[in-house]
């Protein structure tokens, strides 16, 4: 018997020593892996396995090893609910997601519930790029941060460098139909009217979100209309065939996009031969002249043979670990309190700022556009020969928009 | 708006026709053993997948040949050991064997080449605008679809119509006993009648894959709309399918094409409605509701003509 709880006390502390020494910060990951947004949930997920893997060898966090779980949503609200309790069963106390914004919506809403009836057992939810305004505004969270510029502040800096394009007469908006789309719509509308008032929107469309195949239809649409350019925020499969249908039919317009160096963007602008008359708006590129980032892109497109969509990913991940070393802690609540109002040199040059009223970060935000690559540009994509240029640079303080938030806080 | 309409009627032809190649197999597999086989689809998408495989290591054209050779192969192997078993125990185990068959080649795919799409080109052939009408390209290979669909279409009516073997495949429809007393292998017609019917599917994914999207959920995508087409033409009706086909395809291609609402044609509700459910309803476009075009039309003709349009038979 004696012998019995001997062995039995030895057995349980081996057990609760190597489940210490091997307990790691588990980050759910928690977007499409299948289904037309796999490609880029896919490069989002190899993106995160990166920053995991280059901050593990430094050591990690307060000595502790990042883990990501791999959660397939399927872009799919329902099914993300269950990847976000699958995650936290097995023991994760942050969550990232970014593709989609009727998923976002749908975690921040279940990751405030979740917080709520379990104090002590919180869930941070890190988002890094579903661009809804309504999640730092109406339906914001103490429990939200977002990385990416939300889509007034992208559709203000596009209108901006627009306003300045005289040969802008006609402009065609195509969105896929859901939240996202139809603010980014919106957004268009209003502040291209109010900035320019002459352009005429000939065309205003939305489209099923991830299942159109084939965009020869819209695009005969888009054609017949007389449009000189084309507003979307289209993402995923829906950009990379709306472009793909553009070259097949020959489309030549100007296209203002949010997303178009998304996987398939870039090989099916180089078809269209459109040289430099495909615009992003990102809070950073490869080809951007920021010395530090073009060297992290490099070892980027080494290592994991793509190149890097996300620069929000790496000032997310990094962020994180300053906050939860300023707050010597890695309880969620410590870390939420630490990121409020954090300063932040991003990647790609510049000082962000997380603002504490909505947790939204601001930061420096490019216009670039993709074509043939000038001599200071050594990053081309997807094996075209082609790459982005800088058109515009907006700084943080140009991109700051006001916020209806009214946080809760614990 | 000439133009619209031209290029439209177009693209709406090419989809109608590629509806038309899967459906066909699915209508002759269905009005020979009465079963429809939910699987269909999933031909398709191994024909896409086999193609793409294929292309890749002994190039476009012998896989064009190869991979709907492939399919039928699959399809024989399906109903010689697995419908031609569970036959004996009526249509709803066949009709679950093939709603089973369907998942599991869906995982199979997606395990074999994963579930983002995979990098399926256009032959560099057939990779240049055949034509340009009102300064809009029309790419080469989209024609070739078209030819390829045509071509097929009058070879299988050709064969059912007119020739010996069409004559004893279209009498073990009806009448099976007796083309079995009169010596046919009527167990080997349907094997190879199913063999042709999913070798059909495979030839459409083969040439659809480059200029649609080839990925593991693409059979799931397509499959709800062969039902439509084969309920709309007709059940067992091929010239029924063939028409189906076509006026599915010119009715979603011209639904995104026009711009319509109720808000348009009534004027827009009194402001004092304010935003509710109501106008959301009311300024819904026609371009908006044209994927679910289709099924609205299934759900008339279901209600005004059960037997769709040259279906014999109320099944």
């Amino acid at each position: 018997m004696h012998r019995l709880v001997i062995a039995a006390a030895a057995a349980l502390t081996v057990l609760g020593g190597t489940a210490f020494a091997q307990e790691t910060i588990k980050i759910g990951y928690i977007d499409p892996l299948s289904g037309g947004g796999a490609s880029v949930g896919e490069g989002g997920l190899k993106t995160f396995q990166y920053l995991a893997d280059e901050i593990n060898a430094k050591g990690g966090i307060l000595g502790r090893k990042i883990e990501i779980l791999p959660l397939d949503n399927k872009t799919n609200p329902q099914e993300s609910l269950v990847q976000a309790q699958k995650a936290i069963d097995a023991g994760a106390r942050y969550i990232t997601q970014g593709n989609g914004s009727s998923v976002a919506a749908a975690l921040s809403d279940f990751v405030t519930k979740n917080n709520t009836r379990n104090p002590g057992k919180e869930v941070l939810y890190f988002n890094y790029a579903a661009v809804d305004p309504s999640l730092t505004n109406e339906k914001c969270s103490f429990w939200h941060f977002r990385w990416d510029a939300s889509s007034d502040i992208k559709m203000e800096a596009l209108t901006s460098y627009m306003k300045d394009v005289p040969a802008i007469k006609k402009v065609y908006l195509i969105n896929q139909d859901y939240s996202f789309g139809q603010s980014v719509r919106a957004d268009a509308r209003k502040m291209l009217g109010a900035k320019r008032p002459d352009i005429q929107i000939v065309g205003d469309e939305l489209h099923p979100l991830l299942k159109i195949t084939d965009f020869s239809p819209y695009i005969a649409k888009i054609k017949a209309s007389g449009a000189d350019s084309v507003v979307t925020g289209n993402w995923g499969q829906d950009i990379a065939l709306l472009l793909k249908a553009a070259a097949d039919a020959g489309l030549k317009v100007n296209w203002y996009t949010y997303y178009a160096g998304g996987a398939g963007g870039p090989t099916a602008i180089k078809q269209t031969g459109l040289d430099h008359q495909v615009f992003q708006i990102t809070e950073g590129f490869a080809n951007s002249g920021h010395q530090p980032a073009m060297d992290f892109e490099k070892t980027f497109r080494a290592k994991v043979n793509m190149s890097l969509w996300y620069p929000r990913a790496v000032n997310e991940m990094r962020m994180f670990k300053a906050a939860a070393e300023k707050a010597n802690s890695l309880d969620p609540v410590k870390v939420a309190a630490a990121l409020e109002d954090l300063k932040f040199e991003v990647l790609d040059g510049g000082e962000g700022l997380m603002r504490k009223d909505d947790h939204q970060f601001f930061q420096p935000i490019y216009i670039s556009s993709f074509g043939k690559l000038a001599a200071n540009e050594p990053f081309d994509e997807e094996g075209t020969g082609w790459g982005w240029h800088l058109v515009s640079k907006v700084d943080t303080s140009k991109t700051t928009v006001p916020t209806t938030c009214k946080m809760t806080r614990p | 708006m000439l133009e619209l309409i031209v290029i439209s009627t177009l693209n709406g032809l090419l989809f109608g026709m590629l509806l038309f190649l899967l459906s066909s197999g699915l209508t002759v597999i269905f009005s020979m053993m009465g079963v429809l086989n939910f699987a269909h689809a999933s031909f398709y998408m191994l024909g896409a997948f086999f193609g793409f495989q294929l292309t890749k290591w002994i190039g476009f054209w012998p896989a064009l040949l190869l991979a709907p050779l492939l399919v039928g192969a699959i399809g024989m192997a399906v109903e010689r050991y697995g419908l031609r078993n569970t036959h004996k125990h009526g249509h709803v185990a066949e009709l679950l064997l093939t709603f089973g068959l369907a998942f599991a080649i869906e995982e199979i795919v997606a395990m074999m080449w994963g579930r983002s799409p995979v990098d399926y080109r256009v032959p560099a052939l057939l990779d240049f605008p055949a034509f340009t009408i009102f300064s809009t390209n029309y790419p080469a290979y989209k024609i070739f679809m078209l030819a390829v669909s045509i071509l097929i279409f009058i070879v299988l009516l050709m064969v059912l119509k007119r020739t010996r073997v069409g004559l004893i495949v279209q009498a073990a429809l009806t009448h099976p006993h007796m083309v079995g007393h009169l010596g046919h292998n009527v167990g080997r017609i349907f094997m190879l009648v199913f063999g042709v019917g999913s070798a059909l599917a495979g030839i459409a994914g083969v040439i659809a894959g480059p200029a649609l999207v080839t990925q593991s959920d693409m059979a799931a995508a397509l499959g709800p709309i062969l039902f439509v087409v084969i309920v709309f033409g007709g059940l067992g009706s091929l010239p029924g399918a063939f028409i189906a086909s076509l006026v599915i395809g010119l009715v979603q291609t011209f639904a995104v094409a026009l711009n319509g609402s109720l808000a348009s044609a009534f004027g827009p509700l009194d402001p004092s409605m304010g935003p509710s459910v109501l106008t959301d309803i009311w300024n819904v476009t026609i371009a908006q509701v044209a994927p679910i075009v289709p099924y609205l039309l299934l759900v008339i003709i279901l209600i005004v003509r059960p037997m769709g349009l040259m279906g014999t038979r109320e099944t």
